[in-house]
């Protein structure tokens, strides 16, 4: 069985939020309701700013299932996380236990309280028959359709892949291979020539690790 | 031979009860492990070692997503706090309610009821006015409500979830979540009414004292001498002071995530309102026990507001004097 994954290559990244509208638009979630954003870290310092775009990373042991009052979430044979929202009750564990704040949440009761919580579904949507309820509900079910998510499908640079681990994985270490110099996988950054060896060790390692996920 | 009979059953239901807590508590302290890091590693390569450190370092960047904390790449202290929630407090709180029990029994199968020395007068002395018993009541029944839903959004998963249907757990879950919400601001003013009404009764004196080393009558023999309020009482009412409101004022923060908590104080303040609402609840459990079940004739005092003569001077013996003295210059 396929293990879904998102990868995003810093190194192509633009930062256009072009990820963040497609995932919107494919979507349609709620007004306030982002589940895709783009991180840009050392903005504007020339040689070190570095973007990258963030959803749910269908995590293998997923912290926010683990801390979940009403255990509404669930994996998938894909091997990505997704809840019903039927039992949520809207408390917030599962945003303070996520390290990468994919859960959203829309305020929709008195005092502040919060709505159901929405997330990245890797365009699966979600579980509920109908197929118009579902996409009321959670959004598009583009994986149904034999498509992967439009945020990935859509990158303009091809920085945000999405898809089976193992093919994703061997994208980006081809990508590190046929990128010129075996160290230039790891930024614009002039290394020295002793740490550029142990880099490009590292680029290929990182890759590898990527394709021995469950 | 009737009265021996229910309190065997009553034994047999605190040990079940106990047996039950002791089961779950494997289950409840299973490793829930994750790791975030190695999914960051799969998911975003390509970085360079020191863009790395400071991502899993929780360093923040900029973005147009307006949620909070949205400017955090990876958030670090949600992993420290599921793993204290987790493999602390949900196996810690059954231990204590667990052991607590336990106390219970124990004491209760090996000492048993507190009776009466003396026999009814069926003269009967005014204990708590009938404002008194609202106060009480009021905040008695939210606690239960809210000890309940706090314990289901704790526990209820491994328990109650495998035994009810989809829909009605949901219903449940939902529900509970909006009591323990609605009523928590509720029962924060009960409790604050009830200290600004009854602090004036308890101050600790050197009567307290020598109750407490003669163990509140357990002890040596006799029973030692109290006041209107014994010293146990006391420790109860400054329990409800600091550890009550501890659990009020940090629910209240929990209550109202609107006013731009971030992520570590929310959880902060959840492990806050689990530790101090769990000491409370099993230091409720030897208040309702004692109130009821271990002292004959102190549960009518809350009920009706009135005890027996021969109750408070067995129990409360300066109250007593005090009391009659009262009436005998009127």
């Amino acid at each position: 069985m396929a293990r879904m994954k998102f990868l995003c290559d810093s190194e192509r990244c633009i930062e256009c939020n072009g990820c963040v509208t497609a995932c919107k638009n494919a979507n349609e979630t709620e007004w306030g309701i982002q589940r895709r954003r783009v991180v840009t870290l050392d903005d504007g310092e020339v040689g070190k700013e570095v973007s990258i775009s963030v959803a749910c990373m269908h995590c293998t042991d997923a912290p926010c299932m683990a801390v979940c009052p009403t255990d509404c979430f669930y994996p998938t044979e894909d091997g990505l996380i997704l809840h019903n929202k039927d039992a949520c009750i809207g408390c917030g564990y599962c945003l303070y236990a996520c390290p990468f704040g994919a859960p959203q949440f829309p305020q929709q009761g008195a005092f502040g309280a919060r709505g159901k919580m929405d997330k990245c579904t890797f365009c699966a949507g979600g579980p509920e028959s109908d197929p118009v309820l579902e996409e009321q509900k959670y959004g598009a079910n583009r994986l149904r359709e034999g498509k992967l998510p439009l945020c990935a499908e859509m990158c303009s640079t091809k920085a945000l892949l999405a898809g089976d681990a193992q093919q994703v994985a061997d994208i980006f270490r081809e990508r590190v291979v046929y990128r010129g110099h075996r160290n230039s996988a790891w930024g614009s950054a002039d290394h020295e020539a002793d740490q550029s060896e142990q880099l490009a060790k590292n680029a290929a390692d990182l890759a590898y690790d990527a394709t021995q996920s469950v | 031979m009737e009265k021996s009979r229910s309190r065997t059953s009553v034994g047999f239901w605190l040990v079940m009860l106990l047996v039950g807590c002791m089961f779950s508590l494997p289950v409840v302290a299973q490793s829930q492990g994750a790791d975030a890091r190695r999914e960051a590693l799969q998911s975003m390569p390509g970085t360079t070692p020191d863009f790395w450190r400071d991502a899993a370092g929780g360093v923040s960047g900029r973005t147009t997503s307006q949620s909070v904390g949205a400017d955090t790449l990876i958030m670090t202290e949600g992993e420290r706090w599921k793993e204290i929630r987790n493999e602390w407090i949900s196996p810690g709180g059954l231990l204590a309610l667990g052991g607590s029990l336990t106390g219970i029994t124990f004491f209760y199968l090996l000492v048993g009821r507190v009776k009466l020395e003396h026999p009814r007068t069926g003269k009967r002395i005014e204990r708590w006015t009938r404002w008194d018993r609202v106060i009480h009541w009021y905040v008695a029944t939210l606690f239960i409500i809210l000890a309940l839903t706090g314990l289901s959004i704790l526990y209820a998963k491994w328990f109650l979830m495998p035994i009810l249907p989809t829909s009605l757990w949901s219903a449940w879950m939902i529900a509970a979540k909006n009591i323990h919400n609605y009523l928590g601001p509720l029962f924060s003013l009960g409790v604050l009414v009830m200290i600004v009404k009854w602090i004036k009764h308890n101050f600790f004196n050197l009567v307290d004292l020598k109750w407490f080393i003669k163990g509140g009558g357990i002890v040596g023999k006799g029973h030692p001498s109290a006041g209107y309020l014994n010293g146990g009482e006391k420790v109860w009412f400054w329990m409800i002071v600091f550890v009550g409101l501890t659990v009020a004022v940090s629910g209240l923060v929990l209550d109202f995530p609107n006013f731009g908590q971030t992520r570590e104080t929310m959880q902060l303040f959840l492990i806050i309102h689990a530790v101090s609402s769990l000491v409370l609840m099993a230091a409720a459990f030897g208040h309702i026990y004692i109130g009821t079940l271990g002292t004959e004739g102190a549960f009518e005092g809350m009920k009706t507001g009135y005890v027996d003569e021969s109750w408070a001077k067995q129990h409360h013996d300066l109250w007593y004097e005090e009391v009659t003295q009262k009436q005998n210059k009127s």
